[in-house]
Protein backbone atom coordinates (compact mmCIF):
# COMPACT_ATOMS: atom_id res chain seq x y z
CA UNK A 1 0.00 0.00 0.00
CA UNK A 2 1.25 3.47 -0.91
CA UNK A 3 1.85 5.69 2.09
CA UNK A 4 0.36 9.18 1.93
CA UNK A 5 2.40 12.31 2.44
CA UNK A 6 1.98 13.89 5.87
CA UNK A 7 1.91 17.68 5.70
CA UNK A 8 1.62 20.51 8.17
CA UNK A 9 -1.67 22.38 8.02
CA UNK A 10 0.12 25.40 6.51
CA UNK A 11 1.65 23.26 3.75
CA UNK A 12 -1.70 21.60 3.07
CA UNK A 13 -3.66 24.81 2.52
CA UNK A 14 -1.10 25.87 -0.12
CA UNK A 15 -2.82 23.22 -2.28
CA UNK A 16 -5.93 25.42 -2.38
CA UNK A 17 -6.15 27.85 -5.31
CA UNK A 18 -7.95 31.15 -4.89
CA UNK A 19 -11.29 31.02 -6.70
CA UNK A 20 -11.70 27.27 -6.29
CA UNK A 21 -14.43 25.23 -4.58
CA UNK A 22 -13.52 23.95 -1.13
CA UNK A 23 -15.65 21.42 0.72
CA UNK A 24 -15.38 21.39 4.50
CA UNK A 25 -16.66 18.45 6.51
CA UNK A 26 -18.51 18.78 9.79
CA UNK A 27 -21.83 19.60 11.39
CA UNK A 28 -21.76 22.62 13.69
CA UNK A 29 -17.98 22.13 13.78
CA UNK A 30 -18.09 18.45 14.78
CA UNK A 31 -16.06 16.81 12.00
CA UNK A 32 -14.53 20.06 10.76
CA UNK A 33 -10.69 20.13 10.71
CA UNK A 34 -9.67 22.87 13.17
CA UNK A 35 -5.95 23.13 12.26
CA UNK A 36 -6.66 23.25 8.52
CA UNK A 37 -9.32 25.94 8.94
CA UNK A 38 -6.95 27.99 11.12
CA UNK A 39 -4.18 27.65 8.53
CA UNK A 40 -6.60 28.59 5.75
CA UNK A 41 -7.52 31.69 7.71
CA UNK A 42 -3.84 32.59 8.19
CA UNK A 43 -3.20 32.07 4.46
CA UNK A 44 -5.60 34.94 3.73
CA UNK A 45 -6.87 33.22 0.57
CA UNK A 46 -10.02 34.79 -0.90
CA UNK A 47 -12.72 34.29 -3.51
CA UNK A 48 -13.29 30.68 -2.50
CA UNK A 49 -16.58 28.83 -2.91
CA UNK A 50 -17.44 26.99 0.29
CA UNK A 51 -19.52 23.83 0.47
CA UNK A 52 -20.32 22.96 4.08
CA UNK A 53 -23.42 21.74 5.90
CA UNK A 54 -23.56 24.89 8.03
CA UNK A 55 -21.43 27.90 8.91
CA UNK A 56 -20.76 26.85 12.49
CA UNK A 57 -21.46 28.83 15.60
CA UNK A 58 -20.55 32.47 15.61
CA UNK A 59 -21.64 34.30 18.71
CA UNK A 60 -19.12 36.97 19.77
CA UNK A 61 -21.10 37.73 22.95
CA UNK A 62 -20.57 34.16 24.17
CA UNK A 63 -17.07 33.92 22.62
CA UNK A 64 -18.35 31.03 20.53
CA UNK A 65 -16.72 30.27 17.18
CA UNK A 66 -16.73 26.79 15.63
CA UNK A 67 -16.30 25.21 12.19
CA UNK A 68 -15.82 27.72 9.37
CA UNK A 69 -17.01 30.72 11.44
CA UNK A 70 -13.54 32.35 11.55
CA UNK A 71 -13.11 31.99 7.78
CA UNK A 72 -16.56 33.51 7.23
CA UNK A 73 -15.61 36.39 9.50
CA UNK A 74 -12.52 37.05 7.33
CA UNK A 75 -14.70 36.92 4.19
CA UNK A 76 -12.64 34.20 2.53
CA UNK A 77 -15.71 32.91 0.71
CA UNK A 78 -17.40 34.81 -2.11
CA UNK A 79 -19.99 32.04 -2.48
CA UNK A 80 -21.37 29.61 0.10
CA UNK A 81 -23.46 26.49 -0.56
CA UNK A 82 -24.93 25.30 2.74
CA UNK A 83 -28.09 24.08 4.47
CA UNK A 84 -28.09 26.20 7.63
CA UNK A 85 -26.63 29.53 8.76
CA UNK A 86 -28.95 30.12 11.69
CA UNK A 87 -26.23 30.04 14.34
CA UNK A 88 -23.81 32.32 12.50
CA UNK A 89 -25.03 35.91 12.74
CA UNK A 90 -22.13 37.18 10.60
CA UNK A 91 -22.98 34.81 7.72
CA UNK A 92 -26.60 36.00 7.85
CA UNK A 93 -25.42 39.62 7.87
CA UNK A 94 -23.17 39.07 4.82
CA UNK A 95 -26.00 37.30 2.98
CA UNK A 96 -28.60 40.01 3.68
CA UNK A 97 -26.10 42.79 2.83
CA UNK A 98 -25.30 41.07 -0.48
CA UNK A 99 -21.61 40.78 0.43
CA UNK A 100 -21.55 37.01 0.03
CA UNK A 101 -23.67 34.89 -2.29
CA UNK A 102 -25.38 32.16 -0.25
CA UNK A 103 -27.23 29.22 -1.77
CA UNK A 104 -29.38 27.43 0.81
CA UNK A 105 -29.86 23.75 0.00
CA UNK A 106 -31.95 21.21 1.96
CA UNK A 107 -29.53 19.12 3.99
CA UNK A 108 -30.48 15.79 2.48
CA UNK A 109 -30.22 17.24 -1.01
CA UNK A 110 -26.80 18.71 -0.20
CA UNK A 111 -25.54 15.35 1.09
CA UNK A 112 -26.91 13.46 -1.90
CA UNK A 113 -25.57 16.00 -4.44
CA UNK A 114 -22.09 15.47 -2.98
CA UNK A 115 -22.53 11.69 -2.88
CA UNK A 116 -23.77 11.72 -6.47
CA UNK A 117 -20.70 13.67 -7.65
CA UNK A 118 -18.43 11.15 -5.96
CA UNK A 119 -20.29 8.21 -7.44
CA UNK A 120 -20.22 9.28 -11.08
CA UNK A 121 -23.94 9.88 -11.44
CA UNK A 122 -25.62 12.65 -13.42
CA UNK A 123 -28.08 13.65 -10.72
CA UNK A 124 -31.05 12.29 -8.80
CA UNK A 125 -34.76 12.84 -8.27
CA UNK A 126 -35.97 13.95 -4.86
CA UNK A 127 -39.41 14.90 -3.54
CA UNK A 128 -37.73 17.35 -1.14
CA UNK A 129 -38.43 20.99 -2.03
CA UNK A 130 -41.38 20.40 -4.39
CA UNK A 131 -43.75 23.37 -4.10
CA UNK A 132 -41.16 25.53 -2.29
CA UNK A 133 -38.60 28.15 -3.33
CA UNK A 134 -36.10 25.32 -3.76
CA UNK A 135 -38.05 24.25 -6.86
CA UNK A 136 -37.29 27.53 -8.69
CA UNK A 137 -35.22 27.03 -11.84
CA UNK A 138 -35.23 23.24 -11.55
CA UNK A 139 -36.72 20.59 -13.75
CA UNK A 140 -39.78 18.91 -12.17
CA UNK A 141 -40.24 15.30 -13.25
CA UNK A 142 -43.43 13.38 -12.45
CA UNK A 143 -43.17 9.61 -12.15
CA UNK A 144 -46.05 7.35 -11.11
CA UNK A 145 -47.99 10.40 -9.94
CA UNK A 146 -45.24 11.76 -7.69
CA UNK A 147 -43.42 15.01 -8.40
CA UNK A 148 -39.64 15.12 -7.99
CA UNK A 149 -36.96 17.77 -8.49
CA UNK A 150 -33.98 16.91 -10.64
CA UNK A 151 -30.94 17.75 -8.52
CA UNK A 152 -27.45 17.82 -10.01
CA UNK A 153 -24.14 16.56 -8.60
CA UNK A 154 -21.89 18.86 -6.57
CA UNK A 155 -18.14 18.22 -6.58
CA UNK A 156 -15.18 20.33 -5.54
CA UNK A 157 -11.46 20.91 -6.00
CA UNK A 158 -10.39 20.37 -2.41
CA UNK A 159 -11.98 18.64 0.60
CA UNK A 160 -10.85 19.54 4.10
CA UNK A 161 -12.10 16.87 6.49
CA UNK A 162 -11.39 15.53 9.96
CA UNK A 163 -11.13 11.94 11.10
CA UNK A 164 -9.97 10.82 14.51
CA UNK A 165 -7.64 8.10 13.23
CA UNK A 166 -5.90 7.21 9.97
CA UNK A 167 -3.37 4.63 8.92
CA UNK A 168 -0.42 5.83 6.86
CA UNK A 169 -2.17 4.65 3.67
CA UNK A 170 -4.96 7.13 4.38
CA UNK A 171 -7.73 4.79 5.49
CA UNK A 172 -9.97 6.77 7.85
CA UNK A 173 -11.79 5.90 11.06
CA UNK A 174 -14.18 8.51 12.41
CA UNK A 175 -15.02 9.19 16.05
CA UNK A 176 -18.71 9.05 16.88
CA UNK A 177 -20.84 11.67 15.09
CA UNK A 178 -17.99 13.43 13.23
CA UNK A 179 -18.22 11.53 9.95
CA UNK A 180 -21.39 13.29 8.70
CA UNK A 181 -20.33 15.07 5.46
CA UNK A 182 -16.59 14.29 5.50
CA UNK A 183 -17.07 10.72 4.35
CA UNK A 184 -19.08 11.97 1.33
CA UNK A 185 -16.79 14.88 0.44
CA UNK A 186 -13.82 12.50 0.39
CA UNK A 187 -15.33 10.93 -2.73
CA UNK A 188 -16.37 14.19 -4.41
CA UNK A 189 -13.15 16.24 -4.55
CA UNK A 190 -9.90 15.99 -6.51
CA UNK A 191 -7.63 16.81 -3.56
CA UNK A 192 -8.73 15.33 -0.25
CA UNK A 193 -6.83 16.45 2.84
CA UNK A 194 -7.67 14.67 6.08
CA UNK A 195 -6.67 16.16 9.41
CA UNK A 196 -6.33 13.39 11.97
CA UNK A 197 -5.60 13.10 15.71
CA UNK A 198 -3.82 9.74 15.44
CA UNK A 199 -1.85 7.94 12.74
CA UNK A 200 -1.23 4.21 12.95
CA UNK A 201 0.80 1.92 10.68
CA UNK A 202 -0.71 0.13 7.71
CA UNK A 203 -2.41 -3.01 9.00
CA UNK A 204 -3.28 -1.58 12.39
CA UNK A 205 -6.78 -0.40 11.42
CA UNK A 206 -9.28 -3.21 11.20
CA UNK A 207 -10.34 -3.32 7.53
CA UNK A 208 -13.97 -3.70 8.64
CA UNK A 209 -13.73 -0.49 10.68
CA UNK A 210 -12.51 1.68 7.79
CA UNK A 211 -15.22 4.14 6.69
CA UNK A 212 -13.32 6.12 4.06
CA UNK A 213 -11.10 3.94 1.85
CA UNK A 214 -7.49 5.13 1.48
CA UNK A 215 -7.73 5.70 -2.28
CA UNK A 216 -9.81 8.84 -1.75
CA UNK A 217 -7.37 10.50 0.66
CA UNK A 218 -4.42 12.31 -0.95
CA UNK A 219 -2.72 14.04 2.01
CA UNK A 220 -2.75 13.68 5.78
CA UNK A 221 -2.30 16.42 8.35
CA UNK A 222 -1.44 15.13 11.77
CA UNK A 223 -2.31 17.04 14.91
CA UNK A 224 -1.63 15.44 18.28
CA UNK A 225 -4.97 14.80 19.98
CA UNK B 1 -59.72 33.41 30.20
CA UNK B 2 -56.06 34.37 30.02
CA UNK B 3 -53.72 32.66 27.60
CA UNK B 4 -50.48 31.46 29.23
CA UNK B 5 -47.83 30.06 26.85
CA UNK B 6 -46.92 26.52 27.91
CA UNK B 7 -44.28 24.55 25.98
CA UNK B 8 -44.24 21.63 28.41
CA UNK B 9 -47.86 20.68 27.71
CA UNK B 10 -47.04 20.46 23.97
CA UNK B 11 -44.00 18.24 24.55
CA UNK B 12 -45.91 16.02 26.95
CA UNK B 13 -48.89 15.51 24.62
CA UNK B 14 -46.68 14.72 21.62
CA UNK B 15 -44.70 12.16 23.63
CA UNK B 16 -48.05 10.36 24.09
CA UNK B 17 -48.17 9.55 20.35
CA UNK B 18 -45.26 7.12 20.49
CA UNK B 19 -45.21 3.39 21.07
CA UNK B 20 -42.34 0.97 21.62
CA UNK B 21 -40.33 0.40 18.45
CA UNK B 22 -41.07 3.74 16.84
CA UNK B 23 -38.20 5.59 15.14
CA UNK B 24 -38.50 9.32 15.76
CA UNK B 25 -36.64 12.50 14.80
CA UNK B 26 -37.09 15.51 17.07
CA UNK B 27 -36.27 18.93 15.60
CA UNK B 28 -34.25 21.53 17.46
CA UNK B 29 -35.89 23.89 19.95
CA UNK B 30 -39.30 23.00 21.38
CA UNK B 31 -39.45 19.54 19.68
CA UNK B 32 -36.29 18.49 21.54
CA UNK B 33 -38.24 18.83 24.81
CA UNK B 34 -40.51 15.94 23.70
CA UNK B 35 -37.68 13.53 24.54
CA UNK B 36 -38.04 14.43 28.24
CA UNK B 37 -41.66 13.21 28.36
CA UNK B 38 -41.53 9.79 26.68
CA UNK B 39 -43.29 7.55 29.22
CA UNK B 40 -41.36 4.87 31.09
CA UNK B 41 -41.85 1.54 29.37
CA UNK B 42 -42.12 3.08 25.89
CA UNK B 43 -38.87 2.30 24.06
CA UNK B 44 -38.47 4.76 21.19
CA UNK B 45 -35.34 5.00 19.00
CA UNK B 46 -34.40 8.62 18.39
CA UNK B 47 -32.60 9.53 15.16
CA UNK B 48 -30.22 12.48 15.02
CA UNK B 49 -29.97 13.99 11.52
CA UNK B 50 -26.23 14.59 11.87
CA UNK B 51 -25.69 10.86 11.70
CA UNK B 52 -26.78 8.43 14.39
CA UNK B 53 -29.55 6.35 15.91
CA UNK B 54 -29.95 5.90 19.65
CA UNK B 55 -29.82 9.53 20.80
CA UNK B 56 -29.74 9.60 24.59
CA UNK B 57 -30.16 12.29 27.25
CA UNK B 58 -27.81 15.20 27.92
CA UNK B 59 -24.48 14.22 29.47
CA UNK B 60 -23.60 15.06 33.07
CA UNK B 61 -21.74 18.31 33.50
CA UNK B 62 -18.05 17.71 32.76
CA UNK B 63 -18.76 14.59 30.68
CA UNK B 64 -19.55 16.37 27.39
CA UNK B 65 -17.96 14.76 24.33
CA UNK B 66 -17.21 17.20 21.47
CA UNK B 67 -17.51 14.33 18.97
CA UNK B 68 -21.08 13.50 20.05
CA UNK B 69 -23.56 16.31 19.40
CA UNK B 70 -27.19 16.58 18.32
CA UNK B 71 -28.60 18.53 15.36
CA UNK B 72 -28.57 21.67 17.48
CA UNK B 73 -24.82 21.34 18.01
CA UNK B 74 -25.31 20.49 21.70
CA UNK B 75 -23.44 17.58 23.40
CA UNK B 76 -25.62 14.53 23.93
CA UNK B 77 -25.14 10.83 24.74
CA UNK B 78 -25.79 7.64 22.82
CA UNK B 79 -27.75 4.70 24.17
CA UNK B 80 -26.32 1.17 24.02
CA UNK B 81 -27.26 -0.35 20.66
CA UNK B 82 -27.00 2.94 18.78
CA UNK B 83 -24.89 3.42 15.67
CA UNK B 84 -23.31 6.13 13.53
CA UNK B 85 -23.54 6.80 9.78
CA UNK B 86 -22.79 9.51 7.24
CA UNK B 87 -25.20 12.26 6.20
CA UNK B 88 -26.29 10.51 2.98
CA UNK B 89 -27.40 7.46 4.98
CA UNK B 90 -28.98 9.72 7.60
CA UNK B 91 -31.11 11.41 4.95
CA UNK B 92 -31.78 8.06 3.31
CA UNK B 93 -33.40 7.12 6.61
CA UNK B 94 -35.29 10.43 6.66
CA UNK B 95 -36.40 10.59 3.02
CA UNK B 96 -36.81 6.86 2.58
CA UNK B 97 -39.83 6.55 4.86
CA UNK B 98 -37.95 4.90 7.73
CA UNK B 99 -39.03 7.42 10.36
CA UNK B 100 -42.38 6.83 12.06
CA UNK B 101 -42.57 10.42 13.30
CA UNK B 102 -40.85 13.73 12.89
CA UNK B 103 -41.60 16.63 15.21
CA UNK B 104 -40.87 20.12 13.88
CA UNK B 105 -41.31 23.69 15.03
CA UNK B 106 -43.74 26.13 13.41
CA UNK B 107 -43.85 29.69 12.17
CA UNK B 108 -47.07 29.06 10.21
CA UNK B 109 -49.06 25.92 9.45
CA UNK B 110 -52.20 25.81 7.35
CA UNK B 111 -55.28 23.64 6.93
CA UNK B 112 -53.92 22.14 3.68
CA UNK B 113 -50.97 20.72 5.63
CA UNK B 114 -48.48 23.27 4.36
CA UNK B 115 -45.69 24.25 6.76
CA UNK B 116 -43.56 27.41 6.90
CA UNK B 117 -40.80 27.29 9.47
CA UNK B 118 -37.45 28.24 7.93
CA UNK B 119 -37.52 31.81 6.71
CA UNK B 120 -39.02 35.26 7.24
CA UNK B 121 -37.92 37.20 4.16
CA UNK B 122 -35.82 40.22 5.04
CA UNK B 123 -35.79 39.36 8.74
CA UNK B 124 -34.64 35.87 9.55
CA UNK B 125 -32.95 33.51 7.12
CA UNK B 126 -31.50 30.60 9.09
CA UNK B 127 -31.88 28.09 6.25
CA UNK B 128 -33.92 24.91 6.12
CA UNK B 129 -31.29 22.50 7.44
CA UNK B 130 -32.97 19.08 7.41
CA UNK B 131 -36.55 20.33 7.77
CA UNK B 132 -37.58 20.02 4.11
CA UNK B 133 -36.40 16.40 3.94
CA UNK B 134 -37.96 15.51 7.30
CA UNK B 135 -41.41 16.83 6.36
CA UNK B 136 -41.38 15.05 3.01
CA UNK B 137 -39.96 11.78 4.30
CA UNK B 138 -41.42 10.89 7.70
CA UNK B 139 -44.54 8.71 7.82
CA UNK B 140 -46.23 11.10 10.26
CA UNK B 141 -45.35 14.79 10.55
CA UNK B 142 -46.24 16.52 13.81
CA UNK B 143 -45.86 20.27 14.16
CA UNK B 144 -45.19 21.58 17.64
CA UNK B 145 -45.66 25.20 18.57
CA UNK B 146 -47.32 27.70 20.85
CA UNK B 147 -50.82 28.40 19.53
CA UNK B 148 -50.36 32.18 19.49
CA UNK B 149 -47.45 34.43 18.58
CA UNK B 150 -46.37 37.34 20.78
CA UNK B 151 -49.05 39.59 19.27
CA UNK B 152 -51.77 37.07 20.04
CA UNK B 153 -52.22 35.87 16.45
CA UNK B 154 -52.78 32.17 15.88
CA UNK B 155 -50.03 30.24 14.04
CA UNK B 156 -52.75 28.11 12.39
CA UNK B 157 -53.81 29.61 9.06
CA UNK B 158 -56.11 28.99 6.13
CA UNK B 159 -53.08 29.50 3.90
CA UNK B 160 -49.45 30.11 4.86
CA UNK B 161 -48.03 33.45 3.70
CA UNK B 162 -44.35 32.75 4.46
CA UNK B 163 -42.14 30.66 2.13
CA UNK B 164 -43.03 26.99 2.53
CA UNK B 165 -40.83 24.31 4.04
CA UNK B 166 -43.05 21.65 2.52
CA UNK B 167 -46.35 21.38 0.67
CA UNK B 168 -49.24 19.29 2.08
CA UNK B 169 -47.10 17.13 4.36
CA UNK B 170 -48.24 17.97 7.90
CA UNK B 171 -50.48 15.42 9.63
CA UNK B 172 -50.89 16.80 13.17
CA UNK B 173 -50.45 20.10 14.92
CA UNK B 174 -50.08 20.13 18.68
CA UNK B 175 -50.19 23.51 20.37
CA UNK B 176 -50.59 24.52 23.99
CA UNK B 177 -54.37 24.74 23.56
CA UNK B 178 -55.14 21.57 21.64
CA UNK B 179 -54.45 18.77 19.18
CA UNK B 180 -55.45 19.12 15.53
CA UNK B 181 -55.50 16.55 12.75
CA UNK B 182 -55.19 17.95 9.23
CA UNK B 183 -57.68 16.24 6.97
CA UNK B 184 -59.57 17.15 3.81
CA UNK B 185 -58.49 20.79 3.93
CA UNK B 186 -59.53 21.37 7.55
CA UNK B 187 -58.06 21.36 11.01
CA UNK B 188 -59.98 18.59 12.74
CA UNK B 189 -59.91 19.50 16.44
CA UNK B 190 -59.49 16.24 18.36
CA UNK B 191 -58.62 17.62 21.77
CA UNK B 192 -58.63 20.89 23.65
CA UNK B 193 -56.42 21.15 26.70
CA UNK B 194 -57.82 22.37 30.02
CA UNK B 195 -58.54 25.14 30.94
CA UNK B 196 -59.39 26.17 27.34
CA UNK B 197 -62.66 25.42 25.58
CA UNK B 198 -63.53 24.61 21.98
CA UNK B 199 -65.22 28.03 21.63
CA UNK B 200 -62.14 29.83 22.95
CA UNK B 201 -59.90 28.14 20.38
CA UNK B 202 -62.25 28.51 17.41
CA UNK B 203 -62.92 32.19 18.07
CA UNK B 204 -59.22 33.02 18.14
CA UNK B 205 -57.94 30.90 15.24
CA UNK B 206 -58.00 32.25 11.68
CA UNK B 207 -58.60 28.89 10.02
CA UNK B 208 -61.40 26.43 9.30
CA UNK B 209 -61.72 24.12 12.28
CA UNK B 210 -64.18 21.26 12.66
CA UNK B 211 -64.67 19.26 15.84
CA UNK B 212 -63.87 15.58 15.64
CA UNK B 213 -66.67 13.08 16.33
CA UNK B 214 -64.71 11.92 19.37
CA UNK B 215 -63.66 15.44 20.40
CA UNK B 216 -62.82 15.85 24.07
CA UNK B 217 -61.43 18.33 26.54
CA UNK B 218 -58.47 16.75 28.27
CA UNK B 219 -56.03 17.48 31.06
CA UNK B 220 -52.49 16.84 29.83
Amino acid sequence: MVKKEILTAAQAVELISEGSTVMVGGFMGCGSPPALLKALRESGKKELTLVCNDCGWYNPDQGKETGVAGNVLDKQFSRVITSHIGLNSEMQRQMVAGETEVELVPQGTLAERIRTAGCGLGGFLTPTGVGTEVEEGKQVIELDGVKYLLERPLGGAVALIHAHRADTAGNLWYARSERNFGALMAMACDMVIAEVDEIVEIGELEPEAVVTPSIFVKKLVYTAA
Amino acid sequence: MEYTPNKEIIAKRIAGFFKTGDVVNLGIGLPTLVGNYIPDGVDVTLQSENGFLGLGPAPKSGEEDPFLINAGGVPVTMRAGGCYFDSATSFGIIRGGHLDYTVLGVLQVDQEGNLANYKIPGKMIPGMGGAMDLTVGAKTVICAGLHFDKKGNSKLFRRCTLPLTAMKQVNYVVTDVGLFHIKDGHFVMREVFEPYTAEYVMERTQADIVQADDFKVVKV
